[in-house]
């Protein structure tokens, strides 16, 4: 026992935990779950020095730490903050943060087209999400909106730029996931767009998993464009043997045909092992894939409004222990 | 006369070119400090000079200098920040234009002592002619020997170069400009970790301003204490002051801190008063980003105290009744000036300068310059007053580094004291479009007075 490293306890809206030295305060309450943990646009787990930028996963930290119990002044982006000893931290049970998110989901819609109803994200978008939880129900901006021309970025992708957040998720992907680095941010402010240095292809083996971590509908499949809605889809846990990735991925299927395969994502909507662009683009025969069976959603969203499969209910572990 | 230590010397023939320049005692700090002083020594002397960062933040100089990371073996960096381009500040390139080896020798002693052996000066884009005088300065030290390997036989190696950006406000943040000067773009970096443990590539590095690493060639050559006896307080020293708008003697003007403000506006040494005998109807005194002061709260701060150019004297009473000596960028208004229009044409630039990188700032800065250009041409109402100080809000302390709030600041200041200008705007549309007038505020100073 003695030689286990010194854990560090943080309390999140009440609720304590133990957690490694290190852990940012999102995730030491992603390690708590339920609706205590903050919104995370651009933070992406396995994407180095993605976080800090969008501002929704803003909290309070009410006492700094045992040694230093001065609270913070300014709201801490909890992807990017991590915790001390004693550390105690508001995210829903603080007024300030409250504001400020609905400030910042409001500075994330103002320039977005929320054109929901043809866009393919819809129902597995995260801005919708966090919209609906974190957001008002009127716009307070009464200008002409940003456009952009949509581009096709290789073979695969399409960019719809007008609905990107810049959440740079995409760019970190291309750097860190390919060898070529073809895909930046041009320009700046509200000017910024992602680009591929004049619409290079992007035709590298991994690149296809720019679509899955964007959270938005700003990098859709064209393989799967306008095919259905989500929701009509069944998603699948499928895998394959392949000697560029793991072959592990998600098929969605309609009726009995791969409408589009993307990788597995967990709660937060994070891909934990990504996919080569040939299991996405080009394994749409069912016998190409061992079909393991329904993929469970866990993420709370439209999406599992709908015929998916639910985990089951916490509540009644929960009630057996008691 | 005021005791000049940075400008002293600033109006001889050719002081620009290394000859006059030697001749007048320059490069002297160098000798000192390689031939008898130890790299500690010199941090030592400009800790006790109390001398603070010139760039707008104002932190002591000789702490940053002390927190700088040393771990064995790794490369520690000095850069030079002259991306100089807060609106109203423009004193760095007139010390680099006038007197270029004086940041130059700045550069060497601060370089020595913080065991910096290549050193960076990192200048905008659109002061290329100042590129150019400060590529010849340095060739001319380094064919005299005060560049390059074993200067002065001491031991101690320092190659300098000038690095240009590419006219972009946001790389003068210091984590913006160590992105910019590795070949990235300029977005600043979420701090920690600090310049100081992880900067340039990776490296510990300080960053300085052009005026703060100047005057370390006073510190050096006097002493730290000599340094520390002018001013008041935790305020030591000089400051250069760009002053500008609406007085008879616009220019960079060296100040000891402590002057009062009464003083560099009305006297014939600095600003001269205002023009053509107007009244004066509000000040800007530390470049864009800091709360502007309605006229009663500029000679006098709210506690009926005597306003002084000093850190802490232009902050008396906060962001409620005070503001800031931020980079010295001194901005008068006559009563002809229109604060709505100027509020907007200060958003308007940080809209322009937004990295883009975090929401609140990349989109809330359009919006802000949106509605104000909306109520300046008398378009607006009056809930787009609430609108923007919600906005403002909803931006300040919210945003990665501090132009976000640098955004803010402005717009709330100039509600806070002229809400009543904004409301005429609402008010009377058509004056609004023809007329550059409005009214001030006079709500705080009551408040006090009651
Ligand atoms: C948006 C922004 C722009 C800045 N521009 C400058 C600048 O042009 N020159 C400067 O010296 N400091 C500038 N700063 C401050 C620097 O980040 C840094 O604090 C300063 O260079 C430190 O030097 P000092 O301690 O000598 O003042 C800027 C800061 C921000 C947030
Ligand atoms: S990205 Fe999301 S919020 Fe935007 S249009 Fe698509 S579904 Fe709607
Ligand atoms: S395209 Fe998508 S992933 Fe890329 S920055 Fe925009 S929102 Fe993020
Ligand atoms: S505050 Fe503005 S300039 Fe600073 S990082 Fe954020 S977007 Fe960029
Ligand atoms: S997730 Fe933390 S700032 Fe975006």
């Amino acid at each position: 026992m003695s030689e286990e490293i010194q854990k560090f306890k943080v309390t999140i809206d009440g609720k304590t935990i133990e957690v490694e030295p290190g852990t940012t305060i999102l995730n030491a309450a992603r390690q708590i779950g339920g609706d205590i943990v903050p919104p995370a646009m651009c933070y992406y787990s396995s994407l180095k020095g993605s976080g800090g930028k969008c501002r929704t996963c803003l909290v309070e930290v009410s006492k700094g730490s045992e040694k230093d119990p001065r609270p913070m002044p300014k709201l801490m982006a909890s992807c990017s903050t991590t915790v001390m000893d004693g550390m105690e931290i508001k995210n829903k049970s603080s007024e300030r943060v409250v504001k400020a998110r609905g400030g910042v989901v409001e500075f994330l819609l103002m320039n977005h087209p929320l054109d929901c109803p043809i866009c393919d994200q819809a129902g597995e978008c995260h801005l919708q999400d966090l919209a609906y939880e974190h957001g008002h129900s009127k716009t307070r901006y009464e200008f002409n909106r940003r456009e952009f021309d949509k581009i096709d970025i290789g073979e695969y992708i399409k960019l719809h730029m007008t609905r990107c957040i810049l959440c740079y998720r995409c760019v970190y992907t291309a750097n860190q996931l390919t060898e070529k680095r073809e895909h930046g941010v041009l320009k700046r402010g509200d000017a910024a767009e992602i680009g591929t240095f004049i619409e290079n292809s992007l035709d590298n083996e991994f690149i296809g998993n720019v679509i899955d971590v964007c959270p938005v509908g700003a990098l859709t499949d064209k393989t799967f464009r306008f095919k259905s809605r989500v929701w009509y889809t069944k998603p699948m846990d499928a895998s394959c043997n392949c000697d560029k990735c793991s072959g592990k991925a998600v098929v969605w299927m309609i009726g009995d045909e791969i409408a589009r395969v993307t990788a597995r994502k967990d709660e937060y909507g994070e891909v934990k092992e990504f996919i080569c662009n040939d299991c996405r683009f080009n394994k749409k025969d069912t016998n190409q894939w061992n079909i393991e069976g329904p993929r469970k959603i866990k993420r709370h969203s439209v999406i599992s409004a709908n015929h998916y499969e639910k985990e089951t209910p916490k509540h009644t572990t929960l009630l057996n222990k008691a | 006369m005021t005791k000049k230590l940075l400008l002293e010397n600033v109006h001889i023939e050719g002081i620009n070119s290394y000859d006059v320049y030697r001749k007048n005692g320059g490069y002297s700090a160098v000798e000192k400090a390689l031939k008898k002083m130890s790299p500690d020594d010199i941090v030592e002397e400009v800790k006790k000079s109390g001398l603070r960062g010139r760039g707008g933040a104002g932190f002591p100089t000789g702490m940053k200098w002390s927190f700088l990371a040393k771990p064995e073996g790794v490369p520690r960096h000095l850069l030079c920040n002259a991306d100089e381009s807060e609106p109203g500040t423009f004193k760095d390139r007139y010390l680099m234009e006038k007197i270029p080896h004086l940041l130059i020798e700045g550069m060497i002693l601060s370089s020595f002592a913080l065991g910096a052996n290549q050193s960076y000066i990192y200048i905008r884009g659109e002061y290329m002619f100042v590129l150019r005088i400060l590529e010849k300065a340095i060739a001319e030290a380094y064919a005299n020997g005060w560049l390059g390997k074993n200067i002065l036989g001491s031991g101690f190696d320092l190659d300098l170069s000038v690095t240009p950006g590419a006219g972009a406000y946001i790389c003068g943040e210091e984590t913006a400009l160590i992105e910019s000067l590795e070949g990235n773009r300029g977005n600043p970096r979420m701090k920690p970790p600090f310049p100081a443990v992880q900067g340039l590539w990776q490296r510990p590095t300080v960053v300085n301003n052009v005026e703060t690493i100047a005057a370390v060639v006073p510190i050096v050559n006097n002493g730290g204490d000599e340094y520390a006896k002018i001013g008041i307080g935790r305020s030591t020293g000089t400051k250069l002051i760009s002053a500008s708008g609406n007085i008879n003697n616009p220019g960079v003007y060296e100040i000891e801190l402590g002057l009062s403000v009464e003083e560099f506006i009305y006297s014939e040494e600095y600003c001269g008063g205002i023009k053509n005998g107007k009244k004066i109807k509000a000040c800007v005194p530390g470049g864009s980003s800091v709360p502007i002061l309605p006229h009663f709260l500029i000679t006098k701060t709210a506690e009926s105290n005597d306003r002084l150019m000093t850190y802490e004297s232009l902050a008396e009473g906060g962001f409620a009744t005070g503001s800031m000596l931020g980079s010295g960028g001194f901005i008068v208004y006559d009563e002809d000036q229109c604060i709505v229009r100027n509020t907007w044409n200060f958003s308007r630039f940080y809209h322009h300068e937004s990295c883009g990188q975090c929401s609140p700032c990349r989109e809330g800065t359009g919006w802000m310059e949106k509605v104000l250009h909306r109520l300046e041409n008398g378009r607006g109402t009056m809930e787009d007053i609430d609108l923007l100080w919600d906005i403002q809000g909803n931006i300040e302390g919210n945003t990665i580094c501090p132009l976000g709030d640098a955004a803010a600041w402005p717009v709330a200041a100039a509600i806070r004291h002229f809400r009543e200008e904004f409301e005429w705007h609402v008010t009377n549309p058509n004056e609004a479009t023809k007329r550059n007038y409005g009214l001030i505020s006079e709500k705080v100073f009551e408040k006090v007075n009651a």
